[in-house]
Parts: structure tokens; C-alpha cells; sequence
């Protein structure tokens, strides 16, 4: 059984081999008969030879003209039919290398084609020797037994052939493949250029979509969780105030209740600042940062210049790192006792720069809050500097790219 | 008068604002319909969320802006959801009393939004700490720069709208102490003395970097 379907494998194999390879060779040889169809007649036509000589010479030059496209056309199909290799299509793009590919290239592939095309029958035929000299009379071949020694040593040569054939296709297939597609297709480096635009455009297509979603999020607290939990606040706080001449016990449960109803919206609207302030959308960067300063435990100076408004991923992001920078100034920015936010724009570059006069010693390489902080603004091409000497003070600069 | 479009936090308004003592005239939805319940109604004091429908943006505070123009005898109180300075620096401009501007949760405190509320319908101001905060960072570097700390808390509080009393009580200082520091304010804004109630006035107008 194992034996069988590698045998059969080996025959797919070689089938789709050596239809490649005779394929390959017609297409190949027909590009250099017409370039020597070319030289020659401009050899004649050099040498005064015939009237019809130029005009022939025109129409097999239009003939390899066109026949570049068609033929790239043609290879490319052939590839893919044969071996499923994708080659990009040039299109109309570098018609000289094409113009070479098939001349050159097709001269030394569509020979060796040619030859391993040939080998085929050409060992069968040979392996079979001894088959036709049985056929012969026996009369004839016992005058001749010479003959039937050559005829066995011809059909071993043969049966060598036949059985190398295989590798010499796949080997020829291998080293086409490995080749062509180079040559035909794409550069690596259009590859990568290529390659670099999709990837920005995925890029900037995931960032925005994280953005839409914070965005939601933010909203949907906003609008249910938030104001279920202020009303239930306020009705909380108009019991208290109604309810006096409750037992002690239970004005102590609203009260505790309502104290509760109080942090709640305090922690929920702490979280939505994280998230995506509504005031970023509907105002912009300045409103929200002013509020971000407004609220930081320590003094902030605000300085915003900003004469246009960024793109929206832009602003999420600037507002997340200002955000961050001042969380961590107040947590680990040790015996800072104010902090200095400047958002400027320069041309097409949103800079902010933010110190503070704490001991300084922050390290970008440890501390989840600042790697996140570089992760997220890498993820929209901008820089990050940070300077943070032992005895402060501490500069953060951050510029982010903002074309529009 | 009463807009706002959360239904639950509208009854929950409507229990509060009877409980100081004023009569609702009508609980509206949006800011079209608060628009014609004043034109109808006339009320003394209305009661504004600043995100409604449709756009759930600013149509309060454009609503707001509108009636101080048609009525200005009417008090407004904009509840928000959060803070935007802009928005009270916005309604200041226009009008300097009979304006508040409060966080939406502040009407969980029950007293203190009541008192908010009657100190609005009797002329004065109520603005929430958080964007008498944020109008701090803004003014740093000005003449404010030259006031203390504490001086600055009393302006903060000013601001927002207390009393001399109600300063004192906040603090917990004398009403006398209260009144030294309002005075060294006024000298290092450079305001001169005449009607004091306008120079405390134009003291918080400063304080807010609106108008003055």
C-alpha cells in the first residue's frame, strides 16, 4: 500500500513536472526564435538582401513587442495552473526586464526544457532497444550478437535516464521557480513597499477601530450606567432628607447606601476619563486636557497651541499620554510638587512635552504604565523621549504625527 | 421648569426641586420643547441638562444661551455631565447672575444642590468646585499668580458662588478671617475700592477670565 501511493505520488509528481517543463519550452523557445528572426533579418536587411526584408523585419518586431505581455501573461498562468505560485502582476510595469526575462532567461530555460523535454522519449526509446532487437528475426540477430550486447547496455543507459529524469525535472522546476518569480514579478523591494502600505493601512484601521470602541464604551456608560446610578444617588439623597424620623439602624443603611450610590459615580466617571472623555470628541484636546489638569493632585500648568484640530486617533492617543504622564507623575514622580504640560503644534507634528520637578530616576524600561505609554504612541508613528536623571527633573516629549 | 431627558433623573429632579419649595411649572425632554415651556410658562429658575436630544452634544447650553437672550430675568442652572469650563465661561459672558453650573452628580447631595438651587433663583452663581478647578489651570499665569494658597481657595469658593458665611463654614474659619482674605484678594487684583459687592463680582469675573 505504502509503496503504491508514494509510487503514485512520485508519477503526480513527475506528470506535472514534465507538462510544466514542455510547456515552458515552446513558450520560452518562441520569444528566441523571434529575437533570432529579429537578428536575422536585420543582418539582412544590413546586408542589402531582399525588398520585403524591412517589412518583415517590422512585423516581427510588433510580433516580439507584443508578445512580451502575452508571454508574461502566458508564464504567469503557467505557474500558477502548474506549481500554484502566485507571481504579482507587473503589469505594463518594467517592460525591459520583462523584454530581458524572456529573451535571456527564456534561452536558457526553454534549452534545458528542451532537454529534459527530450530526455523523456528519448529514454523510453532507448530502454526499449532490446525490445526491438527480440522483434527482429532471430536468424538476424544470432548473425549479430554484438547487436544484442549494445542493445542491453542501451536499455540499462536508457533506464538511467528514464530514472533521472524525475530529479532532473523537479531540480529544473525547483530553479525556475526560485527564479522567475523575481524576475517577473515584484522587487522585494516593491514587495516591501507594498507590504508597508498595507500594513500602515491595517494598522491605522485597528487603532481607529479600538478608538470607535472606547468611544462606545464611554457613551454607554455614560448614558445608562452613569445616570441610573445619579438618580439612584439622588433618590438616596431625598430619602435622607425626607426620611427623619426613621430608627437610627436604618437611616445608617441609606446613609451608607447613599455614600456608596456617591463613590460609584465617582469611580465610574474616573473610569470614562481613562477611557475616552466625551468632552474629547465634542471639544477637542484642549477642553479634555484641561480637565485632566484640573483634576491631577498636583498643580499642572496648561499649555496648548493648537490651531487646527488633530484627527481623532491623534487626539485619543495625545490625550492618553498626557493622561498617563500625569498618573504616573502623581504616583512615582517622588517630592514633585507641580507638573508642566506644553501641546503644541509644529507643521504636521503634535508635540507635547511634559515635566515635572520630582527627584527623577524613571526608568521607560521598567513600570507597565510608561511601556504602554510608548506602545500606544508607536502605534500611531510617533516618538518618545524620555529624560529622567537621578535628582529630576524628569521630561517626557512625545511627538505624533498629525497630517491633515 | 425642568429639562432633562433621563426620565428616572427628571422625577428624581422634579422630587428635589419641589422640596426647596418651588413649584415645577413643566418637565420637558429636549431643548426644543424647553424653548416654548418658557415662552409659556415664564419661570423663575429653569433646571437644564446640557446633553439632550437629538444631538446629545450642547443643545442645553445653546438652549440656555437663548433664553438668557429672550429672558433675562430667568435663572439657569445647567446640570452636566462633566466639566467643561467653556460652557460656563460660555454662560458668564452672557450674564453674570442667576447662573449655575453643576455637575450631574452634585444633585445626589441633596441640601447642598437645594441650596444651589435657591442661591441661582435669588441672582447669585453656583458653580461646581471641579470647573472652578479647571479655570485655575488655565489663569496660572496671571495676577492670581501673586495670591496664596489660601487666598486662592477662598477665590475658588467665591467662584462658585458662597457667601462670606458660607466660605467660612466650607474653610472652617471666622466670617472675619473670611473678610481679610477677600480684602487682600481685591488689593492684589488691583481693584479698586467702591461698590464692594461689584468688586467681588468682578474679582470672580477675573478669577473666571471672562468679561473684566
Amino acid at each position: 500500500m505504502k509503496i503504491r501511493t508514494r509510487l503514485r505520488r512520485a508519477l503526480t509528481r513527475l506528470t506535472r513536472d514534465a507538462s510544466f517543463l514542455a510547456l515552458g519550452a515552446p513558450l520560452h523557445l518562441l520569444m528566441v526564435s523571434l529575437l533570432a528572426g529579429v537578428y536575422g533579418l536585420l543582418w539582412g536587411v544590413i546586408g542589402g538582401a531582399d525588398d520585403s526584408a524591412p517589412i518583415a523585419l517590422g512585423f516581427v518586431v510588433v510580433a516580439t513587442v507584443f508578445c512580451v505581455p502575452a508571454l508574461t501573461v502566458a508564464q504567469r498562468w503557467r505557474f500558477r495552473r502548474l506549481l500554484g505560485i502566485d507571481i504579482p502582476r507587473p503589469g505594463l510595469r518594467r517592460p525591459w526586464r520583462q523584454l530581458a526575462y524572456h529573451s535571456l532567461a527564456g534561452m536558457l530555460f526553454g534549452t534545458l526544457e528542451a532537454v529534459v523535454a527530450v530526455l523523456i522519449p528519448a529514454g523510453l526509446a532507448l530502454s526499449l532497444t532490446t525490445v526491438w532487437v527480440y522483434a527482429i528475426p532471430r536468424k538476424w540477430r544470432i548473425e549479430h550478437p554484438e547487436y544484442a550486447t549494445q542493445a542491453a547496455y542501451l536499455s540499462v543507459a536508457g533506464l538511467l535516464v528514464l530514472a533521472a529524469v524525475p530529479y532532473l525535472a523537479a531540480a529544473l522546476v525547483r530553479f525556475e521557480s526560485e527564479v522567475v518569480p523575481t524576475l517577473l514579478g515584484r522587487s522585494r523591494e516593491e514587495d516591501l513597499v507594498r507590504r508597508v502600505e498595507d500594513l500602515t493601512e491595517s494598522r491605522a484601521g485597528a487603532v481607529d477601530a479600538a478608538d470607535a470602541e472606547r468611544r462606545r464604551i464611554e457613551r454607554d456608560l455614560h448614558d445608562g450606567a452613569q445616570q441610573r446610578l445619579v438618580s439612584l444617588a439622588l433618590n438616596l439623597g431625598i430619602a435622607k432628607a425626607t426620611l427623619v424620623d426613621l430608627p437610627p439602624e436604618a437611616r445608617e443603611v441609606i446613609d451608607a447606601a447613599h455614600r456608596e450610590a456617591k463613590e460609584a459615580i465617582e469611580e465610574l466617571s474616573g473610569l470614562v476619563r481613562g477611557l475616552h472623555p466625551a468632552v474629547l470628541d465634542e471639544l477637542g484636546l484642549d477642553a479634555a486636557l484641561s480637565g485632566l489638569a484640573a483634576r491631577a493632585p498636583l498643580p499642572v500648568r496648561l499649555r496648548t497651541d493648537l490651531p487646527r484640530r488633530p484627527a481623532p486617533a491623534v487626539e485619543a492617543v495625545a490625550y492618553f499620554v498626557v493622561s498617563e504622564a500625569l498618573t504616573n507623575v502623581a504616583k512615582h514622580a517622588r517630592e514633585a510638587t507641580r507638573a508642566d504640560v506644553t501641546v503644541t503644534r509644529l507643521g504636521g507634528i503634535l508635540r507635547m512635552v511634559i515635566t515635572d520637578d520630582g527627584l527623577g530616576g524613571a526608568d521607560p524600561g521598567r513600570g507597565s504604565g510608561l511601556t504602554g505609554l510608548a506602545q500606544r504612541v508607536r502605534s500611531v508613528d510617533g516618538t518618545f523621549r524620555m529624560s529622567s536623571p537621578v535628582g529630576g527633573p524628569t521630561m517626557m516629549s512625545v511627538d505624533l504625527p498629525c497630517q491633515n | 421648569m425642568i429639562a432633562e431627558d433621563s426620565v428616572l433623573l427628571r422625577m428624581g429632579l422634579v422630587k428635589v426641586v419641589e422640596m426647596a419649595g418651588f413649584e415645577v411649572a413643566a418637565e420637558v425632554g429636549d431643548a426644543e420643547g424647553l424653548l416654548a415651556a418658557v415662552e409659556e410658562h415664564r419661570p423663575d429658575l429653569a433646571v437644564v441638562d446640557v446633553r439632550m436630544p437629538p444631538g446629545f452634544t450642547d443643545e442645553g447650553v445653546r438652549a440656555a444661551l437663548s433664553i438668557r437672550r429672550s429672558r433675562p430675568s430667568t435663572a439657569l442652572l445647567l446640570l452636566s455631565q462633566y466639566v467643561e469650563e467653556r460652557y460656563a465661561a460660555d454662560l458668564l459672558a452672557a450674564h453674570t447672575s442667576g447662573v449655575g453650573y453643576l455637575l450631574k452628580q452634585r444633585v445626589a447631595d441633596v441640601e447642598e444642590f437645594i441650596e444651589a438651587l435657591r442661591r441661582v433663583a435669588d441672582g447669585g452663581t453656583a458653580l461646581d468646585p471641579q470647573v472652578v478647578a479647571q479655570l485655575l489651570v488655565r489663569r496660572s499665569n496671571d495676577p492670581l499668580e501673586r495670591l496664596t494658597a489660601r487666598e486662592r481657595e477662598v477665590l475658588a469658593l467665591m467662584a462658585e458662588g458662597r457667601s462670606n458665611a458660607g466660605i467660612a463654614a466650607q474653610l472652617v474659619v471666622s466670617e472675619s478671617a473670611v473678610a481679610k482674605h477677600i480684602n487682600s484678594i481685591l488689593a492684589k487684583l488691583d481693584l479698586p475700592k467702591a461698590d464692594a459687592d461689584h468688586r467681588r463680582v468682578l474679582a470672580v469675573l477675573r478669577f473666571l477670565g471672562v468679561g473684566a
